[in-house]
């Protein structure tokens, strides 16, 4: 896997010794390097968990920085930055991100997680509240 | 709380009808009072430490104790508690011509709301949910169907306990439309903290629109009759504990569902109502709400739980 370009990822203050701790890490493992995939926007994020509150997301799914509700009858999404593909079939990107929580059975036929009332935009904001979760 | 009661000005303090104005002023009138009170007690300690001779010498007399530690504040109470009495009466008067009438019962951990005609009969079953015309008072009738619990609605009227075996009256009124959070204000056990409802206020025209759309709901038969989901509803036996009218469903434990699809809330006033949370809130509502006494029905497989929440949502 290549390695990415870390000045693309969220700015840090790191000191030169955990800067080399981190780059020793990131050539040993073979999982992603504990850090989101996608650098999404942080105004974005924060209105993304504040559409997730509203419309409820946690009824079904545990979703870090939500203290409650923590559903049970879906997936929990602890570690979701770290995610294959997005319910195991679309491809991780954005785009698919934000179509799948709007639609999830119009994104993925046969889904049960269903539609959710959030505009399309709303539903661009909590694709990258999910990218920005970094829980690992 | 879907309607949340935190944030400035606190609701106490921001009435939205005229018995809550007089609840805030009773509150700001005792606030006053304390800090007076307050001020004085610290006038007369620095006094009693630092002042000249002769004032401490009178400060130490009997004569001081009894004005200022007996005579003082047994006025001062009186007055106040006759006149915070006289203040709030109006609050807790029952029927005295054509109000609305409402009759909400306390249930471990949710409100039973029946909207009563004028001879006290029930003319709508609903939960959680309370809807009054705009600008008059509404008389609520308050009961518990186990143990204590209190209503409140900060922005509408001063706390009410409902206590069970006994019917008292809370007023309520509303002078603009809008939504208005309400809670259980007294520990009733479990999840006390997530039993909470929405009071709307509506013009009242609209608000006997809002009655109105419910009748013909409920004159006609239930939506849906042919869905997956009323079936695997009524084969799950949800109708043991809850009631949609025109369904064998008729159980009276839990809320009536019978206009379930129209509700701001779902919980108690705790999740907002969506497919979504409505199928979450079916399928582990222990997780959501610890306590409380619907089960979880983990055992539906997602696809029931989704045609369940499909007929549910059509029921308005």
């Amino acid at each position: 896997m290549p390695m990415r370009d870390r000045s693309k990822l969220p700015l840090r203050p790191v000191a030169p010794v955990w800067a080399m701790m981190a780059g020793l890490a990131l050539l040993s493992a073979c999982k992603q390097p504990p850090a989101s995939r996608i650098d999404a926007d942080a105004a974005a994020a924060a209105r993304g968990l504040s559409a997730m509150e509203t419309v409820g997301c946690g009824a079904c799914h545990e979703i870090p920085g939500l203290d409650w509700p923590k559903g049970r009858t879906a997936p929990s999404l602890v570690g979701f930055d770290d995610i294959g593909p997005i319910a195991g079939q679309l491809a991780n990107t954005p785009a698919n991100l934000a179509a799948f929580v709007r639609n999830a059975p119009a994104a993925k036929p046969g889904s049960l997680m269903p539609a959710m009332p959030l505009s399309e935009s709303e539903a661009r904001d909590v694709a990258a509240y999910l990218y920005r979760i970094d829980d690992d | 709380m879907l309607e949340p009661l935190w944030g400035w000005p606190p609701p106490v303090l921001d009435p939205a009808g005229p018995y809550a104005e007089k609840v805030t002023v009773l509150a700001w009138a005792l606030f006053a009072m304390g800090l007076l009170v307050t001020g004085v007690v610290i006038v007369a300690l620095w006094v009693a430490i630092k002042g000249p001779p002769w004032i401490k010498s009178k400060l130490g007399g009997e004569k001081v104790v009894w004005i200022g530690g007996v005579a003082f504040p047994a006025v001062v109470l009186t007055i106040l508690l006759v006149w915070g009495l006289t203040l709030t009466a109006s609050l807790t008067q029952g029927i005295t011509g054509k109000e609305t009438r409402i009759r909400v019962t306390g249930e471990m951990w949710w409100f039973r709301v029946q909207y009563l005609g004028p001879n006290g009969e029930v003319i709508l079953n609903d939960a959680n949910e309370i809807h009054l015309p705009v600008g008059e008072p509404v008389v609520l009738e308050l009961r518990s169907a186990d143990v204590i619990h209190s209503f409140w609605v900060p922005h509408l009227s001063g706390k009410k306990d409902m206590i069970p075996g006994r019917k008292l009256f809370l007023r309520v009124q509303a002078d603009k439309a809008g939504r208005y959070g309400g809670v259980c204000a007294e520990y009733c056990g479990g999840p006390h903290a997530l039993m909470g409802f929405v009071a709307v206020a509506h013009e009242r025209a609209a608000w006997e629109g809002w009655l109105a759309e419910r009748h013909a709901a409920q004159a006609a038969a239930p939506a849906g009759p042919a869905m997956p989901g009323r079936r695997i509803f009524l084969e799950s036996g949800c109708g043991a504990c809850h009631r949609v009218a025109g369904t064998e469903a008729n159980g009276l434990i839990g809320p009536d569902l019978t206009h379930v699809g129209s509700r701001l809330t779902l919980g108690a006033g705790i999740l907002p109502n969506n497919h979504g949370t409505l199928m979450g809130w079916i399928g582990d509502s222990q997780s959501i709400k610890p306590g409380n006494r619907m089960p979880s029905y983990s055992m539906l497989p997602a696809e029931k739980l989704d045609a369940i929440a499909d007929w549910l949502g059509r029921q308005k």
